[in-house]
């Protein structure tokens, strides 16, 4: 039991990361119909951003986890407009290779300016050790990165389920054409919506930073997964996106306790499962993909 | 799809005929005189941009250039050759890539000695290159006892580390003083198999035992059910066989697992100074592990420290710093040699005592081509020991150079 509460909790926390990160991917899918290969590189931008601004300026943790996603938000947008949006048009296989490349170029930059060993980053002394829960010492990071995760989520949620611009952004990844022919204006909405996704990786990016190594390659594994993720929440859904992010975080660590061997690919049978089952995911739409 | 796999396929052609291009091109130089082409050509192998490049990188190719100027100022008029040059490429960590950079440093860049080479199957597909064009290699970077054991040859030489020096330092030095009961963590990967088996062996020796072992993908970023996995089972001591980013991932979710307060140490089967400068102090306090040559150790190993640190602002790995010591043993014997005909040049070095900068109580052992010399335990400082920066750690152990490697007779090489 004891050690069942502290893999939940572990998977959990690592299902934090997919699961803010893999939002920002479906949101992005969702409205551009990009498949944003460089979301990983938005994640480490994230975490190398965090450990920069400690570093130079002394910005702690609290103040880093509101500064960076809106430093990436602009960032997101900048690229959206400079790059992104010239390729709307054409086959979305364009976007893919046009991420992928900026992906190549994000991580050499990081590693040209601040090697390949990685950033050291210390966090707020608030955070460190452990609190008691049931008799078990629970790490209190890992619970805070849970508590963030659910809380923006729930966030992101609410904006999209109860204000003007999520119904928009809603209609707009859900029934593009119905939501053009409405007259709803889905264009404005691209380049902001852009720049929500990757605030949303770069948020991801800082919580990790103080829990994993901080390089340049940190998001390549992480972006792979990411993809199993949205694919068995269902692509482009945000409520899939989320259960998706901490269903793998329980996968992997459930699997890396009790079948080391197979914790990564167990990661893939699920995903296989899952599409199988259901070939949109888990909240797909069925339509949205024929 | 199929115009996507027509592109795929030109491009996977295309980089075919490149790699098979590189391949054939330029023969064996033949030499008329003592040197070949009027020069000796000194040629770095090793990573230029992935996880080892801090370890040793571009870097080594100035520790190297130090090395050439120290022995022109040394030798002066009296040098028996006019004209060195060092030369570099990148084998991205990759045994084909390393396989085919050795064959055209060799035989289109005349290169007399390749240096470095960091990954042991990298290091290998090398050795076996220096054997079939009788050129020299010394190897710095790699781990694999294989070099100097069953695959060693008459034109290999190790330097710096392997795997049973790390063992046998760490682990049995941890295990005599009380830490008996072990776990392992390592990463599934030969580098990761190879270091739980020389570890066994040593905290066996040690009079210790190694409870169990977890293996985890390589590479990995989440360690932390691994971890509890591993401490679940009480050992006194966790050794983690990770390196570079594996190893901060690892040691930043070892420092909140909890573990530490209860009293469970952590020993680092390999460790550079470069992962405790980019991770900071204070996450690696009082981990032990076991250090090659540390450049703060005495007056002689600083001030090459510091006429490195002039030349690149950093200061070095024990790789840097064996990457100009074994260059200039090699300029040496080719001074003594008066020629760079490679056999001529293995002569001079085999048997040879040495005392330099790196190599304290060094011999360059003729029976298998290790070179051994006096190796160090450490312990990471805390942070506020530390009084200047890179000053990270504390000798604790001076581990004498017939005890710190594996004896020749125990090698298994026959050349």
């Amino acid at each position: 039991m004891n050690a069942v509460l502290q893999y939940t909790v572990q998977g959990l926390a690592a299902g934090s990361f997919y699961a803010l990160a893999a939002l920002g991917l479906a949101v992005i899918f969702g409205v551009l119909g990009v498949v944003n290969f460089a979301h990983g590189a938005f994640y480490m931008l994230g975490a190398v951003a965090a450990a920069v601004l400690l570093d130079t300026v002394g910005m702690s943790l609290w103040l880093a986890l509101l500064v960076v996603p809106v430093l990436m938000l602009v960032f997101g947008m900048v690229i959206e407009r400079l790059l992104v949006r010239w390729l709307l048009p054409l086959d979305p296989l364009y976007n893919l290779l046009l991420t992928f490349g900026l992906t190549l170029l994000l991580v050499d930059l990081v590693k040209r300016r601040y090697g390949v060993s990685g950033l050291p980053y210390e966090r707020p002394a608030a955070l460190d050790g452990r609190i008691q829960v049931a008799g078990i010492g629970l790490p209190v990071y890992q619970l805070f990165v849970i508590g963030v995760a659910l809380l923006v989520c729930l966030g992101v949620w609410l904006l999209m389920s109860r204000t003007r611009v999520g119904m928009i952004v809603r209609a707009a990844t859900e029934r593009p054409e119905l939501a053009g022919a409405l007259g709803i204006n889905v264009g404005r909405w691209v380049t902001p919506v852009f720049g929500f996704g990757v605030a949303l990786a770069g948020l991801a990016g800082v919580l990790a930073a103080p829990f994993r190594a901080i390089t340049a390659e940190m998001g390549s594994d992480f972006i792979i997964i990411l993809f199993a993720v949205v694919v068995i929440g269902g692509l482009g859904s945000i409520v899939g996106a989320v259960t998706g992010g901490f269903l793998v975080g329980l996968v992997e660590a459930f699997g890396q306790a009790y079948a080391p061997t197979f914790a990564q690919v167990l990661i893939f049978v699920l995903m296989a499962v899952v599409v199988l089952a259901r070939p949109a995911g888990l909240f797909g739409r069925e339509e949205a993909t024929a | 799809m199929n115009k996507r796999r027509t592109v795929a396929g030109a491009s996977m052609l295309m980089a075919g005929v490149l790699v098979t291009a590189g391949c054939g091109a330029g023969g064996p130089s033949a030499g008329g005189g003592d040197f070949t082409d009027d020069k000796v050509v000194l040629a770095l192998l090793n990573d230029a941009s992935g996880v080892y490049k801090d370890v040793s990188g571009p870097n080594s190719k100035i520790a190297i250039q130090m090395a050439i100027d120290d022995y022109q100022k040394k030798y002066g008029d009296d040098a028996v050759v006019d004209k060195i040059e060092v030369t570099s490429a990148d084998h991205q960590n990759e045994p084909d890539i390393a396989n085919t950079k050795a064959q055209e440093l060799y035989d289109r860049e005349g290169a007399d000695i390749i240096l470095d080479v960091p990954t042991s199957s990298a290091a290998l597909a090398v050795a076996t290159q220096a054997k079939n064009k009788k050129k020299l290699y010394m190897n710095i970077g790699a781990g694999t006892t294989d070099l100097t054991g069953a695959q060693c040859n008459k034109y290999t030489f190790h330097y710096a580390y392997d795997t049973w020096m790390l063992a046998n330092g760490t682990g049995t030095v941890v295990t005599e003083d009380g830490d008996k009961n072990w776990q392992l963590i390592y990463p599934d990967y030969a580098f990761g198999q190879d270091m739980v088996k020389s570890f066994t062996g040593a905290i066996e020796a040690g009079g210790g035992k190694v409870a169990g072992t977890v293996a985890t993908p390589f590479p990995n970023d989440n360690f932390a059910t691994y971890i509890t996995k591993a401490g679940a089972a009480k050992p006194q001591v966790i050794g983690t066989m990770h390196a570079g980013g594996d190893l901060i991932n690892l040691v930043k979710q070892f420092n909140d697992s909890g573990l530490k307060d209860k009293g469970v140490d952590l020993a680092v089967g390999l460790m550079f100074i470069s992962d405790i400068h980019s991770l900071g102090v204070a996450a690696f306090e009082g981990t032990i592990f076991t250090d090659a040559w540390y450049w703060n150790f005495d007056d002689k190993s600083r001030a090459w420290a510091d006429r490195y640190m002039e030349e690149t602002g950093d200061r070095p790995t024990y790789a840097h710093a064996g990457n100009y010591s074994a260059a200039m043993q090699y300029l040496e014997a080719v001074q003594s040699a008066g020629t760079d005909d490679a056999d001529k040049v293995v002569e001079e070095l085999e048997g040879k005592k040495v005392d330099d900068m790196f190599l304290r109580n060094g011999e360059i052992r003729a029976e298998d081509h290790r070179v051994i010399h006096d190796v160090y335990l450490a312990k990471v400082k805390g942070p506020d020991d530390v009084k200047e920066d890179w000053d990270y750690e504390e000798i604790i152990k001076t581990i004498p150079a017939e005890e710190a490697f594996r004896p020749a007779s125990e090698s298994g090489c026959s050349m």
